[in-house]
């Protein structure tokens, strides 16, 4: 049985989504009492949303879900389980903010069926340190002022983690020379393996910096 | 994004049979490109069929000497195989050379050589498209085309094949395996998967409804110096205006296949045997049917000056 389970409301008393419709309601002047607006599923040409049943460890922590077959990794990250460490930037698998690790290899947790994921092993910001016990590579992003305005950090991180495994493991990237030797934590190495992570504020070199020093501890 | 219904096929038989008996039904497998276009309803599926579990995910030997790519290998685990890495370099390069560590992680090798064009006009829902919506016209012929094909496109559309995976899988004459709905198999040369768009550039494959692939083959490693050589508007996470592809022997003899230039990657065999001559030899060969619009044009001597540099290094 699962650790946790939460209703579709469960976590905070009142959505914002459900503030929105609650005022969509009152300004459309239906009869409607607002609380059903919330509990119940948007109609669609198909009838009632398709719905499936999945299992995901987050952290170390079992969780089963019903969710509409729709519900991304990361929706179902922020709006299911209330882990709103990892942010929605473009949703659409070009910026990065949402980067988690599953089964320890990174990805767009937006770009990602959560009902695709059954049994599979997520870890968040939230699962890599905590404010009293920070991972390394979040010391080292506050040492090295790898970040700004910090919305695009929690993908960065989990980003810089995972980039250094796949270095150790030998995955090569864009810019190594010689695919059969051994992979080195450049800095353009890390330059290039992050691009896929977007910092508005510019904070690139700081990372590098970051990611550099962890590599060598 | 539209609702779906959502399965998780047991055999690629199953799963060929389930997406050709099921209304508007459709293949997922890394999601990466698929989702993506759920989400602005440029694909509304009613139903997913998933790809993920069916063992589909081994890289292994052929009796040959070449190797059998599941089409569920990751582009990550594709690109760091030793074998790959060792015997098939244009391809860890070009896989490397493409998206972002995140992307190619979930992206599969199946489904990145059924990518879909990255054209603004397919992505934007207020234009006409006739791919998007067939018979509604062309908004990129006469519009913003820089980064669209200069060769075999039609006056329906002027799209690119947008990956890069699949030039290198071009150049290394790869077969695709498919099981069909029947769970009959064929193999498809990598050659023939792509096709022109013609009258009809909203189908894009030669693959049937229901068709499924399962592996993709490579024949025994060819030898010489493996180049993947691509130019875009930042030096990295973006895709092509044009890449080049290129086996090259000591004798200067080889193969090359471009990117970013036409709805397939470009191989011409004519203009591979002219590769001893040089890089405008070939160019002029390759691109000789040639249709670009002013705004991109300078693909086609891009094309010559990065395979003049391809050309340099091999000789290096």
């Amino acid at each position: 049985m699962a650790d946790t389970s939460q209703p579709e409301t469960g976590g905070f008393p009142m959505s914002r989504r459900g503030v929105l419709l609650t005022g969509t309601a009152a300004t459309a002047g239906t009869a409607l009492a607002p609380t059903s607006l919330i509990a119940r599923p948007a109609p669609s040409s198909q009838g009632a949303p398709a719905m499936e049943t999945v299992t995901l460890t987050v952290n170390g922590k079992r969780h089963e879900l019903a969710l509409d077959t729709r519900t991304t990794l990361l929706d179902t990250l922020r709006e299911h389980l209330k882990l709103t460490g990892t942010k929605k930037g473009c949703d659409h698998g070009q910026c990065g903010a949402c980067t988690i690790m599953v089964n320890g290899e990174r990805i767009n947790s937006c770009l990602s069926l959560a009902v695709m994921h059954d049994g599979d092993e997520l870890t968040t910001i939230e699962g890599l340190g905590t404010p009293d016990d920070l991972h390394p590579m979040q010391e080292a992003f506050v040492k090295h002022d790898g970040y700004q305005c910090g919305y695009c950090t929690p993908g960065q991180i989990c980003s810089a983690v995972a980039v250094l495994n796949e270095i150790e493991k030998g995955v090569p990237s864009h810019v190594t020379a010689d695919l059969t030797g051994t992979m080195r934590p450049t800095n353009m190495e890390m330059r290039e393996r992050m691009s896929g992570n977007i910092c508005r504020c510019g904070a690139y070199s700081n990372i590098a910096e970051a990611m550099s020093e962890v590599a060598e501890a | 994004m539209r609702s779906f219904t959502y399965e998780r096929a047991a055999t690629p038989a199953d799963a060929a049979k389930a997406v050709a008996e099921t209304k508007n039904a459709k293949f997922i497998a890394g999601g990466t490109n698929l989702l993506d276009l759920m989400k602005l309803e440029i694909e509304a599926p009613t139903h997913l069929v998933d790809v993920t579990r069916l063992g589909l995910d081994a890289v292994e030997d052929t009796e040959d000497g070449g190797l059998r790519i599941g089409a569920l290998v990751s582009n990550t685990a594709l690109s760091a195989h030793p074998r790959v890495r060792t015997d098939y370099a244009v391809l860890t390069r070009a896989i490397q050379a493409g998206a972002s560590g995140q992307l190619r992680n979930k992206a599969t090798t199946g489904g990145n050589m059924l990518q879909r064009t990255r054209c603004p006009y397919f992505y934007d829902t207020n234009m006409p498209c006739n791919k998007r919506a067939p018979g509604s016209g062309c908004a990129a012929i006469g519009g913003f085309s820089r980064s669209l094909g200069v060769i075999g496109t039609s006056d329906a559309c002027i799209a690119t094949y947008p990956g890069d995976m699949a030039v290198a899988m071009r150049v290394l004459d790869a077969v695709v395996e498919t099981v069909k709905p029947d769970g009959t198999t064929r193999a498809i040369p990598a050659a023939d998967l792509h096709r022109l768009w013609g009258d009809t550039p909203h189908i894009e494959t030669a693959l049937e409804p229901g068709e499924l692939i399962t592996h993709v083959t490579l024949p025994k490693p060819l030898g010489g110096k493996h180049f993947y050589a691509k130019v875009r508007d930042r030096r990295s996470y973006a895709f092509a205006l044009v890449s080049v592809a290129a086996v090259i022997q000591p004798d200067g003899t080889g193969r090359v296949a471009f990117g970013g230039v036409a709805p397939r990657p470009w191989r011409v065999a004519e203009a591979d045997a002219l590769l001893p001559q040089g890089a405008k030899a070939v160019v002029d060969r390759a691109f000789a049917d040639a249709r670009p619009t002013s705004d991109n044009s300078f693909k086609i001597p891009l094309a010559q000056r990065t395979l003049a540099g391809v050309l340099a290094d091999a000789k290096a």
